[in-house]
């Protein structure tokens, strides 16, 4: 009996593994030729990063060998392109004439890179990232000392050449389009941890960045320029920004064509000899880049091909990265959606991170960074659709933990451990090691059981189940452990254990927090975000970039928010000393804007009520225009100094209060603070400026100044407390500037002076800042970061920051009948 | 133009990337604005910009995980269906506008639900 002829057009990974389908289920029914483009054997194309990373060499990553062809009697057309499919003649014509005849022809063209349309795309050294010849362009340019690699792609691939340049001893550099490195398979958490494993192994990474043009000197490239101005250096750019179905020969040949070839469920093409299967064929609207989704094809092809059965029915997509000891892994709906709920676990001693998205009590998608072990069971679990309801509990713990327990309650699962479970894996501390110390010991607490068994010591991850096995074995004698206030339900931390830790580890973002501290939930909520967005600032001035969209709207717009959602605007008066010019000035604005009221302030200054939002800009202007800026009456921060006339005209004061109020509020302005900052200072004792109920107050005396400290007048009433006397209104100054500086570091977001005052004792803000040299360095750090917040943020709005913020996105909707 | 010819339901109203990630941006509309959120994970929803409470305006609230908290008086609002959360669960909800997105642009229609 003859054979039938199979034609594959493709020697990649999907004709290939097309060819091992077929002679898997029928060897003798065709006569096979494969034509490749490529010189060689076939190979596993997603290997070659770690090939290029020289981490594997290419032998390891053929997969058929000249062998496996004789062996199947395949006519391998190697480095032959084809060139035309003739459908109706039912052959196809390659490079040289050559025409092959066939009974069936299977179309597996692979896909090609997709070249960004820069200026200079076709200067020297511009690469992209696809086969053995790419590999073999970056290794030679590698090789060169001193030479620089910019891949443009923040994608899974370009990721991957990145690494595998910077291995090979490049400086490389990956400029990214979105704020998210693999934002189509990574959260916001798992893009940040990436970014700086990526860090640590050489990959530095610009976000946000747009590409304008390659540049170069005589032919050869020399760098990217992006939009923002910057030109990076390289010898070596790389693009990986996509792939593109290589589906030319198909459209050239008649058959339907939309993005892919189109198929249906049995990899058949419009024409039903013609098969297409990989990164060229389009099923039910998908065209595929990853290799699972290309063997469930070749499957199913094969199924067709040997009269079988097994249609394709596309493929749920899971991703993992290969760049060694970064362990990533992706799948589903990674970042919830509508009616999903998240499961969040991160654990800072191992650098992991999990989040794992339930739907309907069903598995819906997950991303793992640093511990990927339970990435394909979470998979299977989401394939499956299986209910995990009953699961819930342990299920971000991984399989292990999970099948451990199952059906029982967690008390009854460690009962019935044996004394030789190991409990935590990091310490090798099993559980009669445990039950052990407590009864020999008469240990009480889970920070005992650390101490004394290093169980739960390092990663942490089985402190619930060391909790577990000392309530067991204590039995009634267990007592929860009482420990300081959470910040919030996103963490177990107080707000010392985060500030303190954001210090000395030296913690300068949002993510690095939450990821240290390990937070469990993916951004934080309304009332952790602004307290560390304020810790951070604190600590890092000149480092950390303000989150405005962890602030409060008052802080966001620089005004505050009324009950009818108009606005307040209190331009400063420093010292409450006002001119007839800025008078005139506030009266005009007032008309200008119909602004319906105008208050006098209990901190002496004018209150502008019922602003609306888009005007905010243009009231600033103005009242920038006449010389005044912002008086943060909306701020967790220093609000107003208010004073009395004091020696300049009062026959009673005995020294210029006035003047010192002004110096004050002039150095101090524009600091954040844990929540707002009032200050008064009084001529005399009698006390006109009423500076003993504020948080920081001065009283003149013949002698000097009294400095006082921790008032309130609010919904709590309190006097002030005196912190100290000094006899210089330069000693004033330096005393509130350091208490303020103390405040700053100390004080738990939210919380007022005479609150931190109560909290730490009034004896321990003394004692630092009357000691000369504590009082110079709390000084000092405060002018240091007085630096970046002496700026007045009107005026920086009125030149355009965040316009976005007070216009409407779109006013196209107001004509659409209601 | 034509008095006849019906305005199209759907109303482009910008790109998804002008709405900051954990933001929102206001639309003003006929019933009042309206309010497009943009979570960290980039996904967008669309709520009548009033919170059930007092009307404080959601749009200027900080948005967290899948809720934005109302700058008033710090109701939770789930930005999905509009409804109040945790303590406030079943007091009120804000109406959901519908809401789609093609090709990266955002389109809004007034057949507001809820």
């Amino acid at each position: 009996m003859t054979k039938e002829k199979l034609v594959v057009i493709g020697n990649g990974m999907a004709g290939c593994r097309a060819v091992e389908e077929v002679l898997k289920r029928d060897p003798d029914r065709y006569e096979i030729a494969i034509f490749g483009t490529e010189p060689r054997v076939n190979y596993n194309r997603i290997m070659l990063s770690p090939v290029l990373a020289g981490e594997k060499s290419f032998a390891d990553i053929v997969i058929n060998d000249e062998a496996w062809y004789a062996d199947n009697a395949i006519t391998l057309h190697a480095g032959r392109a084809v060139t035309a499919v003739d459908l109706e003649g039912r052959k196809v014509v390659a490079e040289g004439g050559l025409e092959v005849a066939y009974d069936k022809l299977i179309l597996a063209t692979g896909s090609d890179p997709f070249r960004l349309p820069l200026p200079g795309i076709d200067l020297k050294g511009v690469v992209t990232f696809r086969d053995l010849d790419d590999v073999e362009a970056m290794v030679a340019a590698s090789n060169r000392p001193g030479a620089r690699a910019v891949v443009i792609g923040g994608g899974l691939l370009g990721l991957e050449a990145a690494y595998g340049l910077a291995r090979r001893g490049m400086a490389a550099t990956v400029v990214h389009l979105m704020d998210v490195l693999m934002e189509r398979q990574l959260d916001e958490s798992a893009g940040f941890l990436l970014r700086e494993a990526l860090a640590e192994r050489g990959v530095e990474t610009v976000l946000g960045a747009h590409s304008e043009e390659i540049v170069g000197a005589d032919g050869q490239v020399t760098g990217l320029k992006l939009k923002d101005g910057r030109t990076l250096p390289c010898d070596l750019l790389v693009m990986a920004v996509g792939i593109r179905p290589n589906s030319t020969l198909a459209r050239n040949a008649g058959l339907a064509v939309n993005r892919g070839v189109l198929v249906d469920d049995a990899m058949r093409t419009s024409d039903p000899a013609v098969f297409a299967v990989g990164e060229c064929a389009e099923h039910r609207g998908n065209c595929y880049g990853l290799v699972a989704p290309i063997w469930d094809m070749c499957r199913s092809l094969a199924e067709s091909m040997t009269d079988g059965e097994g249609a394709y029915e596309g493929s749920v997509l899971s991703t993992r990265l290969k760049v060694s000891g970064v362990d990533v892994f992706s799948a589903g709906k990674f970042s919830g959606g509508e009616g999903c709920e998240d499961i969040v676990f991160r654990d800072a001693g191992r650098g992991v991170y999990k989040r794992v998205v339930i739907e309907d009590g069903k598995v819906a998608g997950a991303v793992l960074f640093g511990d990927a072990a339970d990435g394909n069971w979470y998979f299977d679990l989401m394939r499956s659709g299986a209910s995990v309801t009953d699961i819930r509990e342990t299920l971000i713990f991984g399989q292990a933990i999970t099948e451990g327990l199952f059906g029982l309650d967690p008390n009854a699962a460690v009962a019935a451990m044996p004394d030789t479970q190991e409990i935590c894996g990091c310490n090798g501390v099993c559980k009669g090691a445990i039950v052990g110390a407590i009864t020999a010991q008469g240990l009480t607490t889970l920070d005992d059981v650390k101490a004394v068994t290093k169980a739960s010591a390092s990663c942490g991850s089985c402190t619930p189940l060391v909790e577990q096995v000392l309530k067991l074995t204590l039995g009634d004698g267990f007592k929860e452990q009482t420990g300081p206030k959470p910040m919030c339900k996103c963490t177990s931390k107080p707000h010392s254990d985060v500030r303190k830790a954001i210090v000395e580890w030296e913690l300068k973002s949002m993510p690095a927090v939450m990821q240290a501290l390990e937070w469990t939930t993916p951004d934080g909520c309304a009332s952790c975000r602004p307290a560390l967005n304020y810790y951070l600032l604190c600590a890092w001035p000149s480092e950390y970039r303000d989150d405005k969209q962890s602030r409060f709207i008052n802080e966001r717009v620089h005004a505050n928010i009324q009950k009818d959602g108009t606005y307040s605007v209190v331009p400063r008066m420093w010292g409450g000393m006002t001119t007839p010019d800025e008078l005139r000035a506030i009266a005009d604005v007032a008309d200008k804007f119909a602004i319906p009221a105008v208050k006098v302030t209990g901190g002496q200054r004018i209150d502008l009520l019922g602003v609306k939002k888009d005007d905010l800009p243009a009231v600033w202007a103005d009242l920038n225009a006449a010389g005044m800026v912002s008086g943060h009456a909306y701020a967790k921060g220093l609000r107003t100094v208010k004073t009395c006339v004091g020696s300049d005209w009062c026959r009673f004061g005995t020294q210029d209060s006035t003047g010192l109020g002004i110096r004050l509020e002039k150095f101090l302005w524009g600091s954040w603070a844990p929540a707002k900052v009032k200050l008064a200072v009084s001529g005399c004792p009698r006390n006109c400026a009423e500076a003993t109920c504020k948080d920081f107050g001065v009283v003149c005396v013949d002698s000097g100044y009294e400095i006082h400290i921790g008032g309130a007048a609010g919904l709590h009433i309190q006097g002030t407390q005196v912190l100290t006397r000094v006899a210089t209104e330069d000693e004033a100054v330096w005393v509130i500037a350091a208490a303020m500086q103390l405040y700053r570091e100390e004080g738990w977001y939210l919380e007022r002076v005479y609150k931190w005052m109560a909290r730490v004792g009034l004896e321990s803000i003394q004692d630092k800042v009357t000691d000369p040299d504590q009082r110079k360095a709390l000084y000092d750090r405060f002018v240091f970061s007085q630096r970046f917040a002496r700026l007045d943020p009107w005026a920086e709005r009125v030149a355009g920051r965040h316009t976005e913020e007070f216009t409407p996105m779109s006013r196209r909707m107001e004509f659409v009948p209601a | 133009m034509n008095a006849h010819v019906k305005v199209p339901v759907w109303v482009d109203v910008g790109a998804v990337t002008d709405v900051p990630r954990r933001g929102a941006r206001r639309v003003p509309s006929p019933r009042g604005d309206i309010a497009i959120f943009r979570t960290g994970d980039g996904e967008v929803f669309a709520l009548m910009d009033a919170c059930p409470h007092k009307g404080g305006p959601l749009s200027q609230g900080i948005v967290h995980g899948r809720a934005v908290t109302c700058p008033l008086h710090s109701w939770n609002i789930d930005l999905a269906s509009g409804e109040a959360m945790g303590a406030d669960k079943g007091k009120g909800c804000t109406p959901v506008v519908p809401l789609e997105v093609r090709d990266g642009r955002l389109l809004l229609s007034l057949d507001v639900h809820g």
